[in-house]
């Protein structure tokens, strides 16, 4: 388990490596000159080709890439080219934002998607099935920024329940969280029915009913926990669709994130705030993946890891 | 003796997004205490379902009974409330499935998979005294008990099914429903799991129904047979009276035809002709009718009546008929 863990780890770092060059490489090959952006367009030749020394983009994109990377393996994400900050001190500000905002909205969407699409398959082909799988269907093919903003519509603007932007307070959470979680919870809901629906009709359900078993032990003790699997790797899933996901949300609701912050950041073509957001959500979303993985053993007696 | 379990005039329905399934069509079988009795048919006969009605376990939504009525001792098991089917399955009436690959549940140690059923029926009983029962009927059915803490992946097709059958056996049942126990398994391991489960079945004075479509099986194991076809039972009696070959529903000498004979010295087996009656659009009259070579006119007409050849033997032919002369 633990040789497994390490070498899964170690396998994360040409995955790592494999994204950031890829980001790296396409920001580069896009239009647009960051040092002419930042001189602004009185600036003669000279100042821009300056700026382009500064900057370090005179260089290969590859020399570029591996300066970048050489510096961010020493703790050192640059400054934005923009706002001249200290791109570690902003995350430190603004990644708690946007995890506090992803665990909430994968926390609902687990916690009510699961149990609803339990009752989703027992109850199947009835009224509250159907219920479901239109609710779910709703969230699933609405997009996100449309949800977002209907939301706000509704709950902040018509029934002034609950604030439309910012981040201050416990309620500023709700609203991005309900959104941002929404597609997550639909496809948990639906797996969920799918998966246990299909278990239930296995021979060992049968016989945990034939054994005199009463239904809910068998819905909850032998039939959900085979269906785990699949739910699992689907909230490992959800991880990288939440982690995605912020960027949008977070814009729709004004939420200091690093997903606005990112977002922001490709518009203005600010290559070190761009760098350390993608390789902040890909450490997460593999680290994420890992645990994910590691759970599958823990839940199925049958896997093995590590194995030959 | 006593009858164990009555089953009249069952009929049972599969309703499918296509059609309707006639599964059973007025099965009457007894089984009486201790008995063992073989339930012959080929697939598609209504063994299975059977079972299942007997422990009312029809898929939900699907399946469906009609009309007819199952008798457990004095229990009405289509009235009886959920709460007594709870207490009769696993305890008094319990089920041996046919493939053992997937009867057990993968992420449960076999061992608690076999303790579940004690911790359902015997409350009362201490841990200790469970785990010592677990050891004892693992024992019993060959497994050394110290495998009672792996999980059904590490053991072979023929474990499993001696798992299952302990599973099956623990509470010591009254009555023991085997659908097609040892089909899943070869040869030899066959004939180890049918003698395990005669000597259990003596040891616990269960009665057993052992459902399969080998009469070689039945005719060693068995005390009585029943045969089934297309949902109903068309001959049955013991096994002297039906093995004797005497007075046969011509399903039955059919049957018998097809099983090869070491001396005799014909090339080739005969089959019997046709295929079964399509249980979505089944014929009015008999349902062999049009695979038999002595259908008559009123075979087509309508489903013949159950005629005694023999005390104790019976046959649901026009052959019989009192007043006919027989074959």
């Amino acid at each position: 388990m633990i040789k497994y863990t390490l070498r899964r780890i170690l396998l994360m770092i040409p995955v790592i490596i494999g994204i950031t060059f890829l980001v790296h490489f396409i920001l580069m090959i896009s239009p647009g000159d960051p040092a002419q952006m930042i001189v602004g367009p009185e600036a003669t030749l000279e100042d821009i080709e300056m700026k382009r020394h500064e900057l370090g983009l005179d260089q290969p994109q590859v020399v570029q890439y591996l300066k970048y990377m050489w510096n961010a393996l020493h703790g050192d994400f640059g400054t934005s080219w923009f706002q001249s900050f200290n791109v570690m001190t902003e995350f430190s500000h603004r990644l708690p934002y946007t995890l506090r905002l992803g665990f909430l909205a994968i926390i609902w969407a687990v916690a009510l998607g699961i149990p609803l699409g339990v009752i989703s398959a027992v109850r199947h082909n009835t009224i509250v099935d159907y219920a479901l799988t239109v609710l779910s269907l709703i969230l699933v093919s609405a997009p996100a920024f449309w949800i977002g903003m209907m939301y706000q519509v509704f709950f902040s603007l018509n029934l002034r329940w609950l604030p439309a932007s910012g981040a201050s307070t416990w309620r500023h959470y709700i609203l991005p969280a309900l959104s941002l979680g929404g597609g997550v919870f639909a496809t948990n809901c639906r797996t969920t029915r799918t998966w246990l629906l299909d278990t239930l009709r296995s021979d060992f359900v049968r016989t945990a009913r034939a054994k005199g078993n009463k239904e809910v032990t068998v819905v909850f003790k032998h039939a959900l926990r085979n269906s785990l699997l699949p739910i699992i790797t689907q909230i490992g899933v959800n991880f990288s669709i939440i982690m995605g996901g912020s960027v949008i949300t977070e814009t729709v609701y004004a939420f200091p994130g690093i997903g606005s912050y990112l977002i922001n950041a490709v518009k203005a073509k600010d290559v070190p705030i761009v760098m350390a957001s993608i390789l902040v959500v890909a450490v997460i979303v593999g680290i994420t993946n890992l645990v994910v993985d590691l759970m599958y053993a823990v839940v199925d007696p049958r896997v093995q890891l590590g194995g030959k | 003796m006593e009858n164990l379990l009555e089953i009249k005039d069952l009929n049972v329905i599969y309703k499918t997004d296509e059609a309707i399934v006639h599964a059973l069509n007025g099965f009457t079988l007894s089984v009486k205490k201790g008995e063992t009795l073989g339930l012959v048919g080929e697939t598609g006969a209504g063994k299975t379902t059977m079972c299942l009605s007997t422990l009312r376990l029809l898929p939900d939504q699907v399946g469906e009974v009609v009309s007819g009525s199952i008798k457990y001792r004095n229990i009405d098991i289509l009235k009886a409330s959920k709460k007594e089917m709870l207490k009769l399955r696993g305890a008094e009436i319990s089920m041996i499935f046919q493939d053992p690959m997937s009867g057990l549940n993968p992420v449960m140690r076999v061992g608690d998979q076999i303790k579940e059923v004690l911790n359902l029926h015997f409350p009362d009983m201490s841990p200790k005294d469970k785990d010592a029962r677990v050891d004892e009927v693992l024992t019993l059915v060959g497994i050394t008990p110290e495998r009672k803490d792996q999980f059904p992946h590490q053991f072979s097709g023929g474990m499993k099914q001696r798992v299952v059958i302990a599973m099956a056996l623990v509470a010591e049942p009254k009555l023991l429903l085997a659908d097609e126990p040892t089909t899943a398994l070869d040869v030899t391991i066959q004939a180890q799991i049918l003698a395990l489960m005669r000597e259990l079945k003596e040891k616990f004075d269960s009665a057993m129904v052992l459902v399969t479509h080998d009469l070689g099986i039945v005719a060693e194991f068995c005390e009585s047979v029943a045969v089934a076809y297309a949902g109903e039972i068309v001959e049955s009696g013991t096994i002297e009276q039906v093995f004797a070959r005497d007075k046969n529903h011509p399903y039955t000498k059919g049957l018998f035809n097809c099983i090869p004979d070491l001396t005799s010295t014909a090339p080739r087996l005969t089959p019997i002709p046709g295929y079964m009656a399509n249980p979505r659009d089944l014929p009015k009259g008999c349902k062999f009718a049009n695979r038999c070579a002595h259908c008559t006119e009123k075979c087509m007409a309508a489903v013949p009546e159950m005629q005694e050849v023999a005390p104790g033997h019976f046959i649901k032919c026009n052959l019989f008929e009192k007043g006919a002369s027989g074959q």
